[in-house]
């Protein structure tokens, strides 16, 4: 330890000075307004930024002492830190409590990472292990789709629970149905709300125009998405990558550029309002009907509540959600989902083989978008009130991060991924404003840590023998 | 004992980047049920042949014409139509599998098109009509026999990108005959194979001639493997043809000596 | 005449500004092969510096607007630079090698993180930069109209200029250009015959970087007022016009930027200007449909 401790410091001390480079002026000043004359003024924040670069300091140190097997300095730096952000000693800000004991958790998890990653490995590989995990996943699918079915049920599932749950499960849908495009097909679409917008406005438009029901506008909605997508696809699927992924970010803004200007059609910035709700067997779930219907309490004789009509909002996203998932399931196992993911893997070898390649990413495409108009309709449904505010690109980014962040091609994953990005958040109101900044940072950690995502584990799609006899 | 009527015919085969001259005025024809090997130095245009007849190069100039149902006239036609119609199948000099698919998952993207058919563009498929399903079980039978042919029974579920490179190379020629193709192209097959599983190619290969009367052609530095197995062999030098006829001919041949072992730097191989 | 005069004056400045942000995309492009999403958020970051720098300055009671200009200017380039070279460190670096859409999806990450971060520290209203070089000169009137160029534009196009011939320099005559060439040319070849590549590659981002900070700068001068936000439309638009002139053709960059300058102002005066960015990113996708390669660019051999 001796000898390498002066490099330790000294790198630690580089990236301390490189953290104050980086914060002196943002962090360290920040402008207020002072009238509007003057212009703007200083708020100095320099104690802010000592105290995160001192932290930074300790981190870094924290971290090369672990990864050299200094376990004990590394335990000790951890802890420390961990205890001045969690401990009475007022630091400037709430923010910093947190960034601090959260440099000192890291440093914890570093130190002991190798020994707990060696002991999940062994445990993973003990055939009990390897039968257990099998096992877990066949079962851990079922036990999540029974506690989603059950949920309602519950006697905590108050009304901020529902909206929550609503919430989790809509972007579980989206992230089911760009997984489809990016997980399977491997396209990088960074314009997937366009087609939610679309699925959206069509409801929207229809119900308020035309008087045509939720569950008449749903397929038109899909279909209306679907030709989006093959519209916008066709001429651009031939593109590499990362082109594709800014043709479709530049799509994804026109769309919303044009719901904004087009005013006669979408009414513009103010957005379209008074969208009625789906309704069930013609019944609608309101206290007083409106005329000509009938509600859901005088068909049923169920006394009218509120949540209600939450709870039928619940189970209709959770039907969507799982038609998309069934599908995709079902499609992976056809020639045409097979292809989509060879396609991902190699386009050239694709082509030699035969197979179109525009033809099978449009498919890819247009599925995708239809399930984004589906999703795109309910929301509408459900929010009765709609504007281009909703469509902006930050949504494109989340969908894409659940899909990434489970694991791309990983159904299970995107659930996961789903109420870690969406539940948690929610959960922890203090995080609140930093939320999206955790977001993106989580978005960079993953690529660098865990580039094949929460649940990299493929399974094929079809084998030679239905069950692998035991040993293998 | 030559066909009349040859599987390709290559006919004054042209292809320019820009100022360079990479393939000049080729001509040459590859017969069914044969095995036409291509060679030269490095550098002579071989592999830009082989990118032009499966449709990644349009020729910049000349006709290719294969003849099956009907004649096709590959200059025209896009890269996947090649393997879909003209039934044009090929493997790449640095292997190009699908390595996070399956072997069997490799060999059953093979059959794309043919279970295309049969799923009815995914409608009978996705409801799980019989005519799929019988489809379907079809092409898991191919691609067995594919697998016991090669001998990759046993790593049908492992994931392509795992397997041993030798094992590699043999899945790319089943994948290509998995496409049940009229002719056969193979960029290199033997390139970093042992002895042994050099052996084990040539009888695929011949296999593949005599077994399912597939034409063969064939990019290729080892000697041994040209001489012992081709039935026609065409040699090229800086893009241009300079020999043809049979392998025992072509080795005597005083030009093809010279391109091999003459005082430019053309590399050699085998 | 007047009026298509001025406007092309206006294109100019700010096609100027769209082609300073381009060189970062197109060279980093050229480099690694990835689009550096985050780009727009450095030069986002450049105008906050400069913001601060200017406040600063009035706050040390530097009067003269050169100096302050030049100060400011400086600082901006060179702590924006640590910025690009951060970003590739952390976010970037331990990615190459790995699937092709990894670094992209990185950079959308690092993108979300500056914006935010930004906000959070600096807050979520527009700030007002104030005016820091006032008056101009009139060119000549015509149809009761007259054609004036301030002296803020003036300044716009001569850093400019001034800075892309220092850089074409760079590229073109010292070592690290030619590292830079050859590591665009064949990143292992390169590394082979002894080039430091990650040196070269950071260094790469550093330069984008700083460019991107002058055009911060310049973007606060001309419009006055800045947030968090106007890294997205910039860095999409200064994209576009890296597309537009070739990516990896740095006078492809510059004269996309003018390009892209002259259809949004163009559009805007005489079309409308609610559609005006719909405009430029119908360009782009037109552009990478039919010309993917750019009107400077070199074609691309697929390789088999």
């Amino acid at each position: 330890m001796g000898p390498r401790l002066p490099a330790l410091l000294k790198d630690a001390a580089l990236t301390a000075f490189v953290a104050a480079a980086l914060g002196f002026f943002i962090v360290g000043f920040r402008t207020v307004d002072i009238g509007s004359t003057k212009g703007l003024s200083f708020d100095y924040q320099f104690a802010d930024l000592a105290v995160a670069v001192v932290a930074i300091f300790v981190g870094r140190l924290g971290l090369s002492l672990a990864a050299e097997g200094q376990r004990w300095p590394a335990l000790i730096l951890g802890a420390v830190l961990g205890i001045v952000g969690a401990g009475p000693a007022k630091l400037p800000s709430a923010f910093l409590h947190w960034f601090v004991g959260l440099a000192g958790l890291l440093i914890i998890a570093r130190t002991l990472w190798p020994s707990a990653n060696r002991a999940f490995l062994q445990a993973r590989q003990s055939s009990r292990g390897q039968s257990a995990t099998r096992a877990g996943a066949r079962w851990f699918g079922w036990i999540l789709l029974a506690v989603a079915v059950v949920m309602p049920l519950m006697p905590f599932a108050d009304q901020k629970t529902m909206d929550l749950g609503v919430l989790i499960l809509t972007y579980v849908m989206l992230g089911w149905g760009l997984n489809i495009v990016v997980g399977l097909a491997g396209l990088l679409d960074l314009g997937y709300v366009a087609f939610y917008a679309v699925g959206a406005y069509s409801y929207a438009l229809l119900s308020t125009q035309y008087g045509l029901g939720f569950w008449a506008v749903l397929p038109i909605a899909g279909a209306l998405a679907a030709t989006f997508g093959m519209v916008l696809g066709f001429p651009v699927l031939r593109l590499r990558g990362d082109y594709l992924a800014i043709v479709t970010l530049g799509f994804g803004e026109i769309i919303r550029l044009v719901l904004i200007n087009w005013v006669d059609l979408t009414n513009g910035p103010a957005g379209i309002g008074s969208i009625p709700g789906p309704t069930l067997l013609g019944a609608v779930f309101a206290e007083n009907a409106p005329p000509g219907k009938i509600t859901f309490s005088q068909m049923t004789g169920i006394p009218f509540d509120g949540t209600q009509r939450l709870v039928f909002l619940y189970y209709i996203i959770l039907g969507l959600a799982l038609v998309t998932n069934l599908f995709a399931l079902r499609m992976r196992r056809l020639p045409v989902g097979r292809a989509w993911e060879a396609l991902r893997e190699d386009e050239i070898a694709c082509r030699a083989l035969g197979i179109n390649p525009t033809n099978t990413k449009l498919t890819a495409f247009a599925i995708g978008a239809m399930f984004a108009g589906f999703a795109g309709s309910f929301f509408a449904a459900k929010q009765r009130f709609i504007s281009p505010e909703s469509f902006v690109f930050i949504e494109s980014a989340i969908i894409l991060a659940i899909v990434v962040l489970g694991g791309m091609g990983s159904q299970i994953g995107v659930v996961l991924a789903a109420v870690l990005l969406i539940g948690l958040p929610e959960w922890f109101r203090d995080l609140g404003s930093y939320r999206m900044l955790a977001f993106g940072l989580a978005m960079v950690l993953i690529m660098v840590f865990r580039p094949r995502g929460l649940i990299a584990h493929r399974e094929p799609s079809v084998r030679l023998r239905a069950a692998p006899p035991g040993g293998r | 004992m030559r066909a009349d009527v040859p599987l390709i015919d290559v006919e004054h085969l042209t292809m320019r980047f820009g100022g360079l001259l990479a393939v000049d005025d080729v001509s040459f024809k590859a017969q069914p049920r044969e095995i036409t090997a291509i060679i030269g130095p490095n550098g002579a245009g071989k592999t830009t042949v082989f990118n032009c007849i499966t449709g990644f190069y349009k020729p910049s100039s000349g006709r290719l014409t294969l003849r099956g149902d009907r004649e096709y006239l590959l200059e025209r036609m896009l890269g996947h139509e090649i393997g879909q119609q003209a039934k044009v199948a090929r493997t790449f000099q640095n292997i190009r599998l699908f390595p996070g698919m399956t072997v069997l998952e490799n060999l059953m993207v093979a059959q794309h098109n043919k279970l295309m058919r049969a799923s009815g563009m995914s409608i009978f498929g996705l409801l799980g009509l019989k005519r799929y399903r019988d489809a379907e079980i079809e092409a898991i039978e191919l691609a067995r026999l594919w697998l016991q042919r090669i001998g990759l029974v046993d790593d049908a579920d492992r994931p392509a990108g795992e397997l041993p490179y030798g094992a590699q190379r043999r899945l790319e020629i089943a994948r290509a005959m998995c496409t049940e193709p009229r002719l056969l192209c193979l960029d290199e097959p033997a390139a970093g194979l042992n002895p042994r599983e050099s052996a084990a190619l040539n009888e695929l290969l011949l296999s593949i001639r005599n077994q399912d009367g597939v034409g063969v052609l064939l990019i290729e530095h080892d000697m041994s493997v040209v001489m012992k197995i081709s039935d026609h062999v065409v040699v090229l030098d800086y893009g241009r043809k300079i020999a043809e006829g049979p392998p025992d001919e072509v080795q005597r041949d005083p030009a093809v000596i010279r391109a091999y072992l003459g005082t430019d730097d053309g590399g050699t191989d085998g | 005449m007047a009026y298509f005069s001025q406007q092309l004056i206006n294109a100019i400045t700010l096609g100027a500004i769209y082609g300073l942000i381009a060189i970062g995309y197109t060279m980093v492009y050229g480099i690694i092969g990835m689009i550096n999403f985050a780009h727009g958020e450095v030069f986002m970051i450049g105008a906050f510096i400069s913001l601060i720098g200017f406040i600063i300055c009035s706050l040390l009671g530097i009067g003269s607007a050169p100096v302050a200009i030049v100060l400011v200017l400086l600082v901006a380039m060179a702590f924006t630079a640590v910025y690009g070279w951060t970003i590739e460190r952390l976010a970037y670096r331990p990615l190459r090698g790995s699937f092709r859409l990894a670094p992209l999806i990185s950079a959308i990450g690092v993108s979300i993180t500056l914006q935010n971060y930004v906000q959070l520290t600096q807050g979520a209203r527009p700030k007002p930069g104030g005016q820091i070089v006032s008056g101009g000169y009139n060119l000549f009137s015509a149809d009761g109209f007259d054609v004036r160029v301030t002296w803020l534009q003036l300044i716009i196009v001569i850093v400019t200029v001034v800075l892309m011939a220092g850089f074409t320099w760079v590229i073109a005559r010292t070592s690290l250009g030619r590292q830079q060439r050859a590591c665009e040319q064949d990143i292992k070849m390169a590394a082979l015959l002894g080039v430091n590549v990650d040196r070269t590659i950071s260094l790469t981002f550093v330069m984008g970087a700083a460019l991107a900070a002058v055009a911060g700068m310049l973007f606060l001068m001309y419009y006055g007022v800045i947030d968090f936000f106007i890294g997205f439309l910039a860095g999409i638009k200064a994209f576009t016009a890296a597309v537009l002139g070739g990516i990896g053709s740095l006078p492809g960059a510059m004269l996309g930027g003018l390009l892209i300058g002259l259809i949004e102002v163009f559009w805007a005066g005489y079309f409308s200007s609610e559609y005006k960015d719909v405009a430029v990113f119908a360009i782009l996708v037109l552009v990478l449909i039919f010309r993917p390669t750019g009107l400077l660019g070199k074609p691309e051999i697929e390789k088999v």
